[in-house]
């Protein structure tokens, strides 16, 4: 199953590859949402708070953008019966879900980079802590996603539904991953921090289970 | 018809005996309330602003079984039992907000604190209103039906993370709250025996109230889908 999987991923990856669309259109995505924040931001110098707050606007937002072509597209192009055919519901799922993880992980460490160059507030002190809930809040991020991304592409990919759906359901990480961002910019201990990270890891082992459960609903017509 | 007789009685005697029985200092009468500190007059909205709130998650919940009996089923009335229940606790979600809200106003000063649970009924719309402009988006019946299922699922899934989430972020102002230890009637029991009887005939009679109007609700919504396929037949 793994293998096929993988396979599935490297299709996507090689078909990414040659359009460059997702890549192109999140790039260019983070780069006007950053510099719209730094033309609102002005000369004034902002809270360490509030640049881990903008640090998840920016992710939540350019994660809408770009995370529901994995579905979108095989829609688009027609391409899902065919999919159907060669590979079991959760074969598709996992094979999405790598390309998604990987994407969200790029997309994530750039916008993290460009934040730590750009805003003097960004500085963080207990870098293990923001390196553990950078990692589990992406995996969360990208199962969530992935799975409503389903969703729309079979919903007639609508657009502007997509956020609309994820909010509500990629609402409790978010708000514990900016509370976590927030401790690591602050400096707090591990020790005192691991109420979040258990909601976070928690969130995503769930989230994984239901996907995986309800997948097949969506995904057979 | 026993039952609705029973059921107008219940909800009259709740509401005059909720709005028009006193608070006093040292109640003695059957009829009297405890004075509460910190909520005094304030206090009566829990015999309805709780029963909308408890009722928003029933309703919830009956979606979401109801949801995971039509992908069990694939029968189409059992979704419109779920789309039934939904609409029904989009309303009361939007009745104890603004309730919720407008209490807020004499009792904390303004409308809107995001306080935790405030938080959390915001996010109940939000998931609510989601499931609307999905169901609205979809054509086909069965698409709509196995579409709109998962979704409630996936969110009923998340609902219990706001419980764990929400207080630890944002500080409680509201009765009952963690750090709240003067006015918190439900946790404390600062209630009297009569004050509690109220609180429970009225969770009572709204909930018999809620279970009423979702079955005339969705036995309409199944009366009109088979009008509407007669129709198409010709």
């Amino acid at each position: 199953m793994l293998t096929k999987a993988i396979a599935l991923f490297k299709k996507d990856f090689h078909s990414e590859l040659r359009t460059r669309y997702a890549i192109n259109s999140l790039a260019m995505f983070i780069i006007v949402a950053i510099s719209v924040i730094m033309f609102a931001i002005g000369q004034e110098r902002i809270s360490e708070g509030l640049t881990g707050g903008l640090f998840w606007v920016v992710i939540f937002f350019t994660a809408m953008s770009g995370l529901s072509r994995a579905f979108v597209s095989e829609e688009e192009r027609g391409t899902s019966l065919t999919l159907q055919l060669v590979a079991a519901p959760s074969t598709v799922f996992t094979g999405k879900l790598i390309f998604n993880i990987i994407l969200v992980f790029c997309m994530n460490t750039i916008i993290a980079l460009l934040y730590a160059a750009l805003f003097e507030s960004f500085v963080i002190n207990n870098f293990g802590l923001f390196l553990l809930s950078f990692v589990f809040g992406n995996i969360g991020l990208a199962i969530s996603s992935t799975i409503i991304a389903a969703i729309i592409a079979k919903a007639g990919a609508k657009g502007t539904l997509y956020p609309v759906l994820s909010f509500p359901i990629l609402l409790p990480l978010i708000l514990s991953s900016v509370q976590l961002t927030l401790f690591a910019i602050d400096g707090t201990s591990i020790e005192t921090a691991k109420f979040e990270l258990a909601i976070v890891v928690s969130y995503d082992v769930i989230m994984l289970t239901v996907s995986y459960l309800l997948f097949d609903f969506i995904w057979k017509d | 018809m026993v039952w609705k007789i029973f059921l107008f009685i219940l909800l009259a005697f709740v509401s005059i005996a909720g709005i028009a029985f006193p608070i006093v200092e040292n109640p003695q009468a059957w009829y009297q309330f405890p004075n509460i500190p910190g909520l005094e007059q304030n206090a009566r909205i829990i015999f309805f602003h709780v029963p909308t709130a408890w009722l928003t998650v029933l309703a919830f919940f009956m979606s979401t079984v109801f949801s995971f009996k039509y992908l069990k089923r694939k029968d189409l009335d059992d979704d419109l039992k779920a789309y039934a229940s939904a609409q029904l606790g989009m309303t009361f979600c939007i009745l104890a907000t603004v309730t919720g809200a407008v209490w807020a106003k004499f009792a904390w000063g303004s409308f809107w604190s995001w306080d935790p649970r405030q938080t959390s009924i915001f996010a109940l719309l939000l998931i609510y209103g989601a499931l609307f402009a999905l169901r609205s988006s979809i054509e086909g019946e069965e698409k709509r039906a196995t579409l709109s299922a998962v979704y409630s699922i996936i969110a009923f899934v998340t609902v219990p993370f706001f419980i764990f989430v929400m207080p630890r972020i944002m500080k409680g102002l509201h009765p009952g709250s963690a750090e709240d230890s003067s006015a918190g009637p439900v946790v404390n029991f600062q209630m009297n025996s009569s004050m509690l009887l109220i609180f429970f005939l009225s969770l009572i009679a709204f909930t018999i109230l809620y279970f009423w109007i979702w079955r005339i609700s969705y036995k309409s919504l199944i009366i009109k889908e088979n009008i509407n396929k007669q129709l198409i037949r010709g």
